[in-house]
């Protein structure tokens, strides 16, 4: 019998020594993505408390923690862009401008909800937003957002996708495939791994041979780069970089975000495959919120009135956007055969 | 040594008894290992069994299904896990391709004694991937086993036959009644037969036809019914593929009257073959047309709209009661 291999130790952090790229944030910027970032976090909040209360069913996956990585992002995107992700994809709608209001509604599957309630949280879309899903297949988003980066393509559109996926779906065979394509025709990709280093309860070091994620588009000449994901500037630096070279025709890029969720994989995970400490360390030192707030405190860009004003706005927005929620009806009885083929039962 | 187990109970206990008896038993998962399942049915395996035989796999259902049967190919009994049955598809592709036809490519030189495992069925309040029920799928693939067990004692004996099978079995867990019911299971490593259908409630007027967590609808129904002056004989068609129809067929030439529920939607199910052997091998039986129960063609929703999609104890009811009209 062949023994195991033993895998020891955590990630490496980015490029030991060297210090991170950080973007230079006017404080108007810097501003925007602590609100931008905080609204996520309420937004999860409110949505974990609503699961608790039984409005929420079935499964419901929290970005907290994760923040820094779809606001980052984000900031580089122009009117025209797509995105796409996998089911814990709250944070990159509201990222992509989408209404709270309206997501809350699908996660408690009211008939206002985005997907009219049918979908829940991991089956959402807004077209209008450049947001394409919501996919609860592991790393399925990822050749579909290259087919829609081939789309911006054919039609000699300047638009990228963002295709975002985590670490559990890095090893997933079709992202591979993604990669092959996205390079033979030079898409314009950029692929955000999100390693936020457990795919459900399993670490990292215990499902991936080549833990350097960053690298993995090397055998298809697909550039690479590792991120604190944590921190929204070095966020930011990297995807402007990366998304100026998509954008100018250079073909895909690759970047993996080191980030960390603060909670369970989802509602129901008590999270027991992970120390408290090293939870408690993620939090206390490298909080992507926190960072930001310390950052404009120092540098005397906010007062503490000032982001107690925007906390008390962002929470105010979130409370609308629960009641408008529970306020909605459920969908129609009739809804149940809407959308199946075309022109069928609407 | 017996104890009243819940079905996922008995799935744990029936890994654990093979795992134990025959060396070449390998149970491997997404979270399988240190985690010990998402539903917990490989709960404490890894820590008795050992890492190189109880483990976790990378996130890869494609691959996970292409190494069991390379496993298998070598006389290994790869058990795997995919976490929810809408989580398949990527597998698809080596289960159909290899897995079901390495006997008979092989001309019997070789063959594939795996088991994949998974959680399927609605009652959740999840939609799609998590809730479907796409058994069909599988039941048109000769070469492999579709195998369904609706209760604790079956889990367990079901799935120690399709352990010991020496061909490919789609082991599909009804997750909803996973913790509904407990029964006494005496852990003797007996397997139940893989092509027989089992009666659980005798009647004469109507044949109750369902399986996997429906068949507790469909018993509850038949207990009714019984009250209103309707004698209903239930069968568990747990072994959906090959399915036992003789069975069947000799309960409709005794009632006249056939019902089928499924889960699943409506159109081109696992019901629909039932009828047409019943139309093909016992017309002339029939006193009425076959009724069927089941979900709609239609992808299954959210939370709120779910049991309008699932049939419900009065859905079955009507349609007996509708084929009862019938003398
Ligand atoms: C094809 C497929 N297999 C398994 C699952 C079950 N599942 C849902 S999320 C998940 C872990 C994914 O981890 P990762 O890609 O790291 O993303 P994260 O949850 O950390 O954001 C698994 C195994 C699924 N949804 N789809
Ligand atoms: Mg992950």
């Amino acid at each position: 019998m062949a023994t195991r291999p033993q895998h020891r130790g955590r990630p490496k952090p980015a490029r030991k020594g060297a210090a991170p790229e950080l973007y230079k944030a006017s404080k108007a910027q810097l501003i925007k993505f602590y609100r931008e970032m905080l609204t996520i976090r309420r937004f999860e909040e409110k949505a974990g408390q609503m699961y608790g209360q039984g409005e929420i069913g079935g499964f419901c996956h929290l970005y907290i923690g994760q923040e820094a990585v779809v606001v980052g992002v984000q900031d580089c995107l122009l009117e025209g862009d797509s995105i796409i992700t996998g089911y814990r994809d709250h944070g990159h709608m509201l990222a992509a401008g989408i209404d709270a209001g309206a997501v809350m509604a699908e996660l408690t599957g009211r008939a206002s909800g985005i997907s009219s309630g049918k979908g829940g949280s991991m089956h959402m879309f807004s077209t209008e937003n450049g947001f394409y899903g919501g996919h609860g297949i592991v790393a399925a988003q990822v050749p579909i957002g290259t087919g829609i980066a081939f789309a911006h393509r054919y039609r000699r559109q300047d638009n990228i996708c963002v295709t975002y996926f985590g670490d559990g779906a890095a090893n997933q065979g079709q992202v591979f495939e993604a990669f092959n394509m996205a390079r033979l025709w030079d898409l314009p990709v950029l692929y955000v791994v999100e390693n936020n280093r457990y795919a459900m309860g399993t670490s990292v070091l215990r499902s991936t041979g080549s833990r350097e994620l960053w690298k993995r588009g090397d055998s298809f000449k697909i550039p690479g780069k590792q991120v604190d994901g944590m921190n929204v500037l070095a966020v930011r630096a990297a995807a402007g970089a990366a998304i100026d070279q998509v954008r100018s025709g250079k073909g895909p890029y690759l970047l993996e975000m080191q980030t960390y969720r603060f909670r369970g994989h989802s509602m129901s995970d008590p999270a027991l495959y992970r120390s408290k400490e090293e939870v408690q360390h993620m939090k206390a030192e490298h909080d992507p919120i926190g960072q930001v707030k310390k950052l404009l405190l120092d540098n005397k860009m906010a007062s503490e009135d000032d982001l107690k004003e925007i906390g008390r706005e962002v929470k105010a927005e979130i409370t609308r956007a629960a009641e408008f929620a529970i306020a909605s009806p459920e969908p129609e009885a009739g809804e149940l055969f809407t959308d199946v083929l075309a022109g069928a039962g609407s | 040594m017996s104890a009243p187990l819940t079905l996922l109970e008995a799935v744990t206990l029936a890994l654990d008894y093979e795992l134990g008896a025959d060396p070449d038993v390998v149970v491997f998962g997404e979270d399988v290992g240190k985690n010990g399942g998402v539903f917990r049915a490989t709960d404490g395996l890894q820590a008795k069994h050992g890492e190189d035989r109880v483990f976790d796999s990378p996130l890869a259902e494609a691959m996970i299904a292409g190494l069991s049967v390379g496993m298998a190919a070598q006389g290994l009994k790869p058990v795997s896990e995919i976490q929810f049955m809408g989580f398949v598809f990527p597998a698809m592709t080596q289960i159909i391709t290899a897995a079901a036809r390495i006997r008979n490519r092989t001309r019997g030189r070789l063959s594939c004694p795996m088991v994949m495992r998974m959680p399927y069925g609605g009652g959740i309040h999840a939609p799609e991937h998590h809730s479907e029920s796409t058994e069909a799928l599988f039941a048109h693939i000769p070469g492999i086993r579709v195998v369904i067990p609706s209760n604790p004692s079956r889990a367990y004996g079901l799935l120690l036959a399709a352990i010991r099978d020496p061909d490919p079995v789609i082991f599909l867990e009804p997750k909803r009644v996973y913790r509904l019911v407990k029964h006494e299971i005496e852990n003797n490593g007996e397997a139940y037969p893989l092509d027989m259908c089992f009666v659980d409630r005798e009647g004469d007027d109507v044949t109750l036809v369902s399986w996997g967590a429906y068949m507790h609808e469909t018993l509850l129904a038949a207990g009714q019914l019984a009250a209103e002056g309707v004698s209903a004989e239930v069968i568990d068609a747990a072994t959906v593929y090959p399915l036992d129809t003789e069975t069947i067929i000799e309960s409709v030439e005794k009632t006249g009257r056939l019902v089928v529920v499924q889960e699943a939607p409506r159109s081109g199910g696992v019901g629909s073959q039932i009828a047409a052997e019943v139309a093909e091998k016992a017309l002339f039986s029939l006193i009425a047309p076959v009724g069927l129960v089941a979900g709609y063609d239609t992808i299954m929703p959210y939370a709120k709209m779910e049991y309008q999609y699932l049939p419900s104890v009065e859905r079955i009811k009507d349609e007996v009661k509708k084929v009862m009209a019938y003398t």
